[in-house]
């Protein structure tokens, strides 16, 4: 888009989030700085899509502050455009395919002219551009969940949240899937992504944090967590004996 | 028996004629009306999507008002509105009481409150689905309105149409604020009520019939192409 400044490390000191009191995720200290893959593993309930809302803003933490270090992160323009997330169900517009990814590219302030070929290219990278004309909402599951990424990769995003991007997809649209945000990774994004399949996590991650009842039980490089995680919640999660 | 099927062959014969009188009458109404229901709709829609977006002390009051207001009694409406146009009134200066103006103010206010409540519905249900996905794309809630209108678009238009329904059928408030002046301010629902006391039943039931079919043929009109368009969209 231009020279940017960079919005990251993203900084999580100490932060919790309580609904009437109860904690459902506390005490998270993290940092995500540049570079490959996050993925953040642990059974469900655990806070893993709370952890993503809390990072990309979505909601304010109760306890604990969340912040954006590099030299564009005071800039309240770059904290809501530089950064984006996808749902594990993609909240499509009610729109056509192609209208569905100018539409936050509009909001950028972005020329009708340019916010056309931007949408096509992307559309094209992830084999939609055939279905541009199309209502989104008519899509296959598969085929939305890759139009949801398209949309947040058009924005050229300096850290992309991922919730479970595959959860109800089948095999084939997820090796598709998993291709896409392959792509959007090497391009330059940081992916920091929730999931629950070890398969998947061992094919994407370059590390790995994994979420226990709500806090971090560990963070550790991809390899090492499948080989010899340091924690008994991640080991017994690995070998699938995890019981809440 | 008789002056019914005789008043019912009369009207037929009315409307194949195309009786210069009944045509105006319904020119008029159709005017009245659907000028009434597009102000109406320009306030009531991003008033109702306003309402379901934020939150103030006291908008629970504002939504228990504004759903109660939906049934306000066209006659007080057209008292008010007429005193509010008579000469001594706060808007006497228009010279809108007996006029056609007059008579799209009273159903404006009759109106919008039927398509702003409706619409706050429709876009509430549609926030829940979209908040999160709009925030993160980086809109705030004031510029959310525009687009939640565009894509509630197909289920609002039920919203308009409940409006125009209202409008074209009354008759308590334009008979108060317009006077049921012969070729200037009689609309179908104040001829029908005229014609019926003075026994001129042709022409009542002639304007009956196209009320009744307007009514119909609108509301299938409008069924028909929002199933379509929701079957094309998917939603």
């Amino acid at each position: 888009m231009h020279a940017r400044l960079s919005l990251l490390p993203l900084q999580l000191e100490d932060v919790g989030y309580s609904v009437n009191g109860q904690r459902l995720i506390g005490g998270i200290t993290l940092r995500f700085e540049h570079g490959a893959p996050t993925l953040v593993l642990g059974p469900n309930g655990a806070g893993k899509s709370l952890l993503l809302r809390l990072c990309h803003s979505l909601i304010q933490p109760t306890t604990g502050k969340v912040s954006w270090l590099g030299p564009s992160g005071r800039n309240p323009q770059s904290r809501r455009f530089d950064q984006a997330m996808v749902f594990q169900k993609p909240v499509l517009l009610r729109r056509s395919v192609l209208e569905n990814v100018e539409f936050p590219l509009k909001l950028r302030g972005l020329n009708a002219t340019t916010r056309r070929d931007k949408a096509m290219a992307v559309l094209d990278r992830v084999g939609l551009a055939g279905l541009a004309q199309r209502p989104a909402r008519v899509l296959s599951g598969g085929e939305q969940q890759r139009l949801a990424l398209a949309r947040a990769w058009a924005l050229e995003p300096q850290i992309l949240f991922l919730d479970e991007p595959s959860a109800a997809l089948d095999p084939g649209a997820t090796r598709q899937v998993e291709a896409i945000i392959e792509s959007i990774a090497a391009s330059g994004t940081k992916i920091v992504m929730t999931t629950h399949d070890l398969g998947q996590a061992k094919r994407l991650a370059d590390d790995i944090i994994f979420l226990h009842r709500g806090s971090v039980a560990e963070r550790t490089p991809s390899a090492e967590f499948f080989n010899q995680p340091h924690s008994d919640a991640a080991r017994a999660f690995v070998q699938g004996d995890l019981t809440w | 028996m008789n002056t019914i099927s005789e008043a019912f062959l009369l009207s037929l014969q009315m409307m194949a004629q195309l009786d210069p009188e009944l045509l105006r009458i319904i020119g008029l109404s159709l005017r009245v009306s659907l000028t009434a229901v597009i102000i109406g709709s320009i306030i009531g829609l991003p008033l109702g999507a306003l309402l379901a977006l934020t939150r103030f002390p006291g908008r629970d009051a504002c939504i228990v008002v504004l759903n109660a207001c939906m049934g306000l009694p066209p006659v007080v409406v057209g008292l008010v509105v007429y005193l509010i146009l008579s000469r001594s009134g706060p808007l006497g200066t228009l010279g809108w009481l007996f006029t056609p103006a007059g008579m799209v103010m009273a159903q404006v206010v009759l109106i919008t409150p039927i398509v702003a409540a409706l619409s706050r519905q429709t876009v509430a249900d549609l926030w829940v689905e979209y908040e999160e996905q709009l925030r993160s794309l980086g809109l705030t809630p004031m510029k959310a309105i525009a687009t939640l209108l565009w894509d509630g678009r197909y289920s609002l238009t039920t919203a308009v149409f409940a409006g125009f329904g209202r409008a074209i059928a009354e008759v308590g408030a334009i008979i108060i604020v317009g006077g049921n002046i012969n070729g200037f301010t009689r609309t179908m629902t104040t001829a029908i009520s005229l014609e019926t006391s003075r026994g001129d039943l042709a022409l009542a039931m002639a304007l009956g019939i196209v009320l009744l079919a307007i009514a119909i043929s609108i509301n299938a009109a409008a069924t028909a192409a929002g199933n379509a368009a929701r079957r094309r969209q998917g939603a």
